[in-house]
């Protein structure tokens, strides 16, 4: 997928995370977390992931954690990848893309 | 130097005696000789010993570069002493070189924070580290090591003269011109004095600061004339509002109350839950609600509790209204409801901290404790507590009571979920160990409890109760299962603060964090 512009996911409540991206020749991922001494580097990982099965190569992901599950990262970085590429309307890839 | 709880403490801190720990009660039966402060004959007849301002007082007693200076902290955020007197020593008077050895410190003093980055302040000595001034501690700002010690193990140190407080600065709810001072009666009160009573006794100068200034003699009074050198009014000494929430309410969270539940079915379990027992909470909210646990117990057995302990809410205190509990012996107050209970409950009695949970004296009240509830930020799977350093490594907590009531009692109960966001409550090592496991004999948690195998005779009281239980080992696999494996954290060598054990041997150090890599 490619992020054509800016979305987001997410809030920033307790165990949640705010994934935003935005468009950009390069992949950058910067990561903030409420717990980065511990989980930072697994956070990192998890989005990385996620991205690569999303099939993104470029663009400015700003992951602003406040606790979330791995399952929870997945979910709102898959969010703002399809806002980003508007099909989050239809055609959402559930149980396909992400595992 | 490995110690008895896995910890490598460093040689340099091992000069003077110092010894690492070694496992509970090592020094049980020793002697220690006890040191006394110095005091000033006054012969003659006296009017009285008011001061007009802090800085009078503090230039009556002495007040010089290097001192060692106490408080305590019964105002707990609402304290409003201690920042005013530091802010007289450092920017009034110009003194540096500091030592502050409090009963507890916290948002209250981020002042303290300021005069730490200056260089004015070169000692913490503590049993709590909140706030801002735990984080100029952890980055490494502090001179020297911060102390970190329990409110047992510091009545200990000062009694051994192992710290000697030149000034105690005593915030006090009532006092009269000979220092004759009290926590309840006056405009702000706190109840108990118990930390302040022993700073009162063994510092060579002692200030009382009130906000009520009451008609010589002011009695009963916790703190004597006899051992108080100056006297001063000012306009507030603390808000009474912060101490607590106005009123300690029952949780209503399906989870905690889950908790709280398994909690009063492990003490009815155990042959220690029957009439005159002894016991004593935390206020976290699980903590907190296994007393109306406990409460349907005590009611379906028909027994009372002897005494109830520590710091004491007006939950403690309804139970008592209702016949449940005979006698309130208290430390310190949580809320305001047990302030004044402890004004007008002939009843309820206050302690000093060496009288609550001292090591090194001839029997504390703790040692007459059977059950102990406490929480935890994490317990590890050698049920090691930490209550000091948050997830990051930093100085947010207090170790308080935990390791006195933990070790002394015949039966201490950890109560903690499992997870909290994605933090995992039991873990493979803790950050930092302030409460050694030996001491921790029940860990209960959302997911299921766990009994420390020192203690076969518990199991065996859950087994014939019917009471599901699994090992440590599994909560922690568990919780690793729901939020992932923790990475260590990334540590300087630099020490930042020394956890003592309540014995005075070295339970394990806090060093400087670094900067997160991802690398």
């Amino acid at each position: 997928m490619v992020i054509e512009k800016s979305a987001m996911a997410g809030t920033l409540e307790s165990s949640d995370a705010q994934v935003t991206v935005e468009p950009a020749d390069d992949l950058q991922i910067s990561v903030s977390s409420s717990v980065l001494n511990q989980y930072g580097r697994q956070i990192k990982a998890t989005v990385e992931a996620t991205l690569e099965r999303l099939e993104v190569t470029s663009g400015h992901v700003t992951v602003v954690d406040k606790g979330a599950l791995d399952c929870t990262l997945k979910a709102r970085v898959e969010c703002a990848v399809f806002r980003s590429c508007d099909i989050s309307a239809s055609d959402v890839p559930w149980g396909g893309v992400i595992r | 130097m490995i110690n008895a709880v896995g910890r490598d403490i460093p040689e340099e801190l091992l000069a003077d005696g110092k010894e690492v720990y070694q496992g509970k009660n090592h020094f049980d039966g020793t002697y220690v000789q006890k040191v006394a402060p110095k005091t000033r004959r006054c012969e003659t007849p006296q009017d009285g010993k008011l001061c007009a301002t802090i800085r009078e007082a503090c230039e009556r007693c002495g007040a010089h570069d290097g001192m060692t200076v106490s408080f305590h902290h019964h105002f707990r955020n609402g304290d409003k002493t201690a920042a005013a007197v530091m802010k007289v020593l450092v920017e009034d008077m110009g003194l540096k070189d500091i030592t502050i050895a409090a009963t507890s410190l916290g948002d209250a003093h981020n002042n303290v924070a300021d005069y730490i980055e200056q260089g004015k302040v070169i000692g913490i000595q503590s049993s709590g580290v909140r706030g801002r001034i735990g984080e100029v501690i952890s980055a490494g700002k502090l001179k020297t090591p911060a102390i970190i010690r329990s409110h047992g193990g510091r009545p200990r140190a000062i009694e051994a003269g192992e710290v000697h407080i030149d000034i105690a600065f005593l915030a006090a709810a009532t006092a009269d011109e000979c220092g004759n001072a009290s926590g309840t009666g006056g405009k702000s009160n706190c109840g108990s004095l118990g930390y302040a009573i022993g700073d009162s006794r063994w510092a060579d100068k002692v200030v009382v600061i009130t906000d009520t200034l009451v008609d010589y003699p002011n009695q009963p009074a916790s703190i004597s004339q006899i051992d108080v050198d100056a006297v001063v009014v000012v306009d507030e000494i603390g808000d009474p509002a912060k101490i607590g929430s106005k009123e300690a309410r029952v949780s209503q969270d399906p989870r905690e109350l889950k908790m709280a539940e398994a909690v009063a079915d492990v003490i009815a379990a155990t042959p220690y839950f029957k009439d005159g027992f002894s016991f004593q909470t935390g206020v976290g909210g699980p903590s907190l609600a296994a007393n109306q646990f406990i409460e349907k117990h005590m009611e379906e057995r028909g027994i009372k509790m002897g005494f109830s302990l520590g710091g004491i809410t007006g939950l403690v205190c309804n139970l008592q209204k209702k016949g449940l509990i005979k006698k309130i012996v208290d430390v310190q107050d949580f809320d305001n409801n047990a302030v004044a209970d402890m004004g007008e409950n002939p009843q309820h009695f206050e302690i000093s901290a060496s009288e609550y949970a001292n090591p090194a004296n001839k029997g504390a009240y703790v040692n007459k404790l059977d059950f102990v509830v406490l929480a935890a930020l994490e317990v590890d799977t050698d049920f090691n507590v930490n209550v000091i350093t948050g997830s990051d490594g930093v100085v947010r907590g207090a170790p308080g009571g935990h390791p006195d009531t933990a070790a002394a009692s015949k039966c201490s109960i950890i109560v903690t979920p499992l997870t909290r966001g994605r933090m995992a409550t039991v873990c493979e090592k803790v950050v930092t160990v302030t409460t050694p496991g030996d001491c921790v004999d029940v860990v209960v948690t959302d997911y299921g409890i766990a009994v420390n195998p020192l203690r076969p005779d518990l199991i065996e009281c859950l087994d014939n109760a019917g009471i599901p239980h699994v090992t440590i080992e599994e909560l922690k696999d568990k919780a690793y299962q729901l939020v992932g494996e923790p990475d260590p954290l990334q540590w300087d060598d630099q020490v930042v603060a020394v956890v003592e054990a309540r014995d005075g041997s070295i339970l394990d150090v806090i060093r400087k964090i670094k900067p997160y890599t991802f690398e």
